[in-house]
């Protein structure tokens, strides 16, 4: 197995493209982890930590641009990025503790394509969309095409992810994540959801966006459910709407970590909570 | 002697002062299992079935042994042959020393999955992981059976096929999964339990659950051309390492010498090896020494975690609650092996109550997984849970408060023990006492939670130790004990030789000494060191202190009884002296002089350890809409004779309970279809973390025990027993409903709170 560090993202494609088995990392905290159980034996790890544009955050356009290794923790540092999308920070910032936040990245995260991934319902509820560059030059997909089904992406031979953008941010608009866990930490989602809504000073719900995880081979956009807010100011009975077509969306597995039945249940009562705190924080600034 | 020391005013005892192997730990110096290397080592990697159940046709590890880099491989027949009656003593389980080489490489048949089956040693790691891929073991795979019930049908797959359960009036002819039945009666139960005013019911269920030791099992064997064999680990007892080693591997036991190692936790996860004599093997195949080290899987799939159960108990009181009768089954899932099971559970089930008429049973049920152990007061917490759980629900029917129920039928001195010998000095009554006047026991309570309280107690152990104190040439002092330390045991031996010696605890130095330093001392377990071992440092610093005298007096020319010694110095007191006190430094300097060097051997093996007790208090808040459950106060109060070291009797409180948490809420394994074990990490098997608990608030309940020098009771175990009920009793109050089963993860609190509305 070699190791290599390119410097820009040119370097990054030909070495993707042309070592045998070539495996980006950014924290390497599933990508390590992988390797030692014996589940992935690469050939080659490219390092794309030494590549300027996939460090830091910044605004752009109105929105912002997030380098896809930066890590969780440095995301807690931009309090403009941290007022505009609470929920994705947050959502960053519940994965594994300190130290794993400290290494592991959103953009790892999202091409792990773990359907319990945290950060990734959030991304999706905020509309992100990804830049990604390969032997054919940048392309932009929205960042609930990336992943493919569990384990597996979009991406093309040679391809990587070097930024992630989020949109402009309307006023009176926030976002939430939640997740169900036994514990209180170190633990993988039994459910995600994420919120992203906006609302105007009657307390009308304008528009909103509702992704959940854990519930399908990959994470979900789930329109009617962010339909069923617009228009109410999340009154029970549109609580209600949302709440099932959230579970009417959900296809999850039985497994060690949850049952079916548990699964659904759970995403309807997370999102509610999600879309109630989603909402209170729009309306602060109010 | 123990006159002599209760006139004294404490001074060390009961202060807390700086661990003496804190340094070491906090800066990463400390050496355990894993840090031990030494030049010229192989590295040696374990190949495990992937079967649960299946025969072992052939292994052919010859492609292995040809690898590069391959220097010795080894399998079962590299063992002694074993005589089915070997057994060894560890304490509170015996080690069948045929089973524990089966645990260490399978012998004709795999009994679970992460069963090791064969070894290599090997000049890296990555060579010996290679060489594991060219053994070729074919196996003839059998059903498989998991659950207790399953094990027990008539048509369940057989582990043993001379497997005849044991206990009962007549042996049954035909193998099965029952290894043994146990049968205690008093009393005419049925009788009184038609007679009683409320009964309650109910089936009670608990899960298999592992230590978690932090430390993964790791050793380094070195056996030399002569065959003498060193080995470097960390266990609860190198005695106990020597012993099994050597039996399995057909050594000398003064061929064998075991260095401790500081070791992460045991909990009684480490009175038991699956390690060491693998190591030996290849190390004796090889010439060179062995380095074996678990990971954290294999620590899941192949290490002896407690036994699941599934217990069921009536029992019966008076409308004054007056408890009359009870009735209970218990049945322990023990794993591949015969062992560990309801023996303990038996004893303890109703042992903090005094109820006349009672017939509990119990059995033990091998399955397809790994082979239980010891795991911190074996047995107990899981009988106890039902009884404190029926406890619970016979207070509700009864509308006493719980504490009072138990203080009307709780064993004060005198009442009858298990064995009918009458109690000593026992302090539940106090314990509960306190609990009731604790703070916690009346705050109120917010919206949606819910308190629960249970009491439990532990047998605790004596057993033989060795301890050796010596004075040095400049008046400090060395204690060796033959004890490892996994609680803060040298801190308590070094606090109570510094007492008896009158001397600064800074000045002793406690030593934990392999075994060839130190005589026979049994393993760390049963709570028994700081009350055992602790007996024996007391008694050879008091054998120590008449030297000094004797010395002091010879160099003065006064007879012994002429010299007292205080604040470590002799004075003279014959009649008419005006000799200047001699300090320990001057007599210990003259030694050359006066007969040579100052130090005492003492062995004891006492059997007048005390039970202790705890009564818990938890308070939860139950989240209605998903089910999961957060410990929000908890109070652990505790009947510990005396704390030698009150901070490390309230960490055994705090980590004990910890445990008893995780036993309640989440922690379970889980098997996949084929009976491979479907979560064998941290992650999906889930201990608590830190996040998920309050502090765990804790009171010392010191009611001395009457013959030991400083009044020690074992203090390491008991608080592992009441926390199971404690949580569960509470999460029925939060919830208003009754739970049973354990874990009471969130997705069974959910479906439970909506089945029922
Ligand atoms: C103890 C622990 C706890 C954890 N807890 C959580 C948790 O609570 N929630 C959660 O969601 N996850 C959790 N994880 C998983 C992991 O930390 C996260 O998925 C993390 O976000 C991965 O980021 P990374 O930068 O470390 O990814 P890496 O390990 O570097 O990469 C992950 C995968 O993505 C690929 N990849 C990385 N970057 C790129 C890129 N720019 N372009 C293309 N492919 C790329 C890699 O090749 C690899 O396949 C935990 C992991 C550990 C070890």
């Amino acid at each position: 197995m070699t190791y290599h560090a390119p410097a820009n993202v040119e370097e990054a494609i030909s070495l993707l493209g042309s070592q045998d088995n070539a495996w980006p990392v950014a924290g390497g905290t599933d990508l390590l982890v992988q390797m030692r159980s014996g589940r992935i034996k690469p050939g080659a790890i490219v390092d794309i930590k030494q590549i300027a544009r996939t460090m830091g955050t910044s605004a752009k356009d109105g929105g912002f641009v997030i380098g896809a290794a930066t890590p969780c923790t440095a995301l807690l540092k931009d309090d403009a990025l941290c007022k505009a999308w609470p929920g994705l920070v947050e959502a960053a910032n519940l994965i594994g503790s300190v130290q794993v936040r400290n290494r592991a990245t959103i953009g790892g995260n999202l091409c792990n394509a773990s359907p319990a991934a945290d950060s990734v319902p959030a991304l999706i509820a905020a509309d992100a969309r990804c830049v990604i560059a390969g032997p054919q030059g940048e392309r932009e997909i929205a960042a609930a095409e990336l992943p493919a089904g569990p384990g597996r992406t979009n991406l093309g031979k040679g391809e990587f992810l070097v930024e992630i953008v989020l949109p402009p941010r309307e006023a009176m608009s926030s976002d939430a994540y939640l997740r169900s866990i036994p514990r209180t930490e170190m633990d993988i989602a039994v459910v995600g959801a994420g919120v992203s809504l906006s609302r105007d000073k009657d307390g009308v719900c304008t528009q909103a966006r509702v992704a959940l995880g854990a519930v399908a081979p990959t994470a979900l956009l789930v329109a009617d459910a962010g339909e069923a807010l617009v228009g109410s100011q999340l009154d029970d009975s549109a609580l209600a709407k949302m709440e099932e077509a959230v579970k009417a969306a959900c296809s999850p597995i039985d497994d060690k970590r949850g049952t079916i039945d548990y699964r659904i249940a759970m995403a309807a009562v997370y999102t509610k909570r999600a879309a109630k705190i989603a909402y209170d924080r729009a309306g602060e600034g109010a | 002697m123990s006159g002599v020391l209760e006139k004294q005013e404490l001074k060390i005892v009961g202060t807390r002062p700086v661990r003496p192997d804190g340094a070491d730990k906090v800066t990463g110096k400390a050496v355990y299992g894993g840090d031990y290397h030494l030049p010229g080592m192989l590295w040696g990697a374990v190949l495990r079935s992937p079967h649960a159940h299946a025969k072992i046709i052939s292994i052919d590890t010859r492609k292995a042994a040809a690898l590069s880099g391959v220097k010795a491989v080894a399998t079962h027949s590299d063992f002694r042959e074993s005589d089915d009656s070997d057994e060894i003593n560890a304490g509170e389980t015996m080690i069948d020393i045929d089973a524990a080489a089966q645990m260490c490489l399978a012998k004709d048949k795999v009994f679970y999955d992460g069963q090791p089956v064969a070894a290599v040693a090997a000049t890296s790691a990555e060579i010996a992981a290679a060489a594991l891929d060219l053994i070729d073991v074919q196996y003839e795979v059998l059903p498989h059976v998991i659950e207790i019930e399953d094990a027990m049908r008539e048509d369940a797959p057989v582990l043993h096929d001379d497997m005849f359960t044991q206990g009962m009036p007549e042996t049954p002819k035909t193998a099965s999964n029952v290894s043994m039945r146990l049968e205690k009666i008093t009393g005419d139960a049925d009788a009184a339990l038609d007679d009683a005013d409320v009964v309650v019911t109910r089936r009670y269920t608990t899960q298999m659950v592992h230590q978690g030791y932090i430390e993964p099992q790791s050793c380094v064997a070195s056996v030399s051309a002569d065959g003498q064999a060193q080995i470097w680990c960390s266990s609860q007892g190198a005695f106990m390492v020597r012993s099994v080693a050597a039996a399995i591997t057909g050594m000398n036991l003064s061929d064998l010498r075991v260095v401790p190692l500081e070791i992460g936790g045991g909990f009684g996860g480490k009175t038991t090896i699956y390690l060491e004599p693998v190591a030996l093997v290849l190390s004796r195949k090889s010439g060179r020494p062995v380095k074996l080290a678990l990971s954290r899987d294999e620590v899941f799939r192949s290490t002896g975690p407690g036994p699941g159960t599934i217990m069921e108990l009536s029992l019966g009181a008076t409308k004054d609650g007056i408890l009359t009768a009870a009735v209970m089954d218990l049945k322990y899932q023990v794993g591949a092996f015969a062992g560990s099971g309801c023996g303990a559970g038996v004893m303890h089930a109703l042992g903090c109550y005094r109820i006349e008429n009672t017939r509990v049973t119990g059995c033990d049920v091998v399955s397809n997984m790994p082979s239980t152990n010891a795991y911190r007061a074996p047995s107990a917490p899981q009988a106890e849970f039902a009884v404190e759980c029926a406890m619970d629900e016979i207070a509700e029917q009864l509308g006493m408060d719980p504490i009072e129920l138990r203080e009307k039928n709780g064993v004060k001195p005198g009442d009858p023990s298990f064995s009918g010998a009458p109690l000593g000095q026992v302090a539940f009554m106090e314990t509960l006492a306190a609990a009731k006047s604790h703070p916690h026991y009346s705050a109120p309570l917010g919206p949606n939670q819910g308190r629960g309280i249970a009491a439990g107690w532990w047998v605790n152990h004596g057993g033989e130790s060795t301890v050796m104190v010596s004075i040095n040439e400049d008046g400090s002092a060395v204690v060796a004990t033959g004890n490892p330390d996994i609680g803060g045991s040298r801190a308590s031996m070094a606090m109570m030789a510094a007492e008896v010696l009158q001397i600064p605890m800074q000045k002793v130095r406690p030593i934990v000494a392999d075994t060839a330093s130190i005589g026979y001392s049994m393993l760390t377990g049963g709570s028994r060191t700081t009350f055992a071992t602790g007996r024996a440092v007391c008694e050879a610093s008091a054998e120590v202190v008449e030297i000094l005298k004797s010395r002091a007096a010879m160099m003065w020319g006064v007879e012994p009884d002429q010299v007292e010694w205080h604040d470590g110095e002799a004075r003279c007191t014959a009649p008419g002296s005006d000799e200047a006190p001699l300090g320990i430094k001057q007599i210990a300097s003259q030694t050359a002089k006066t007969g040579g060097p100052i130090n005492a051997e003492i062995v004891v093996n006492p059997h007048d350890a005390l039970p202790t007790y705890g009564v818990h208090i938890c308070d939860v808040e139950l989240d209605r809409e998903t089910g999961h459950v957060s410990v929000v106060r908890y109070t652990a109060v505790q009947d510990v004779g005396r704390a030698i070291h009150p901070s490390y009797v309230e960490g055994q409180a705090q980590g004990g309970a910890v445990q008893g948490i995780g036993w309640a809420l989440n922690e379970a394994y889980v098997f996949d279809a084929n009976g491979r074990m479907d979560n064998s990490g941290f992650l999906d098997y889930r201990m608590p973390v830190a996040s998920d608990l309050p502090m765990i608030d804790t009171l010392l309940v010191e009611v001395p025990h009457p013959t030991h020098p400083f009044g020690v009771k074992g203090v390491g175990e008991v608080p592992i027993v009441p926390p199971l009920a404690a949580v569960t009793n509470a999460v029925s109050h939060a919830a208003g409903m009754r739970f049973f089963d354990l874990p009471l993860t969130p997705d069974r609190v959910y479906a439970a709170i909506n089945s029922q509305s």
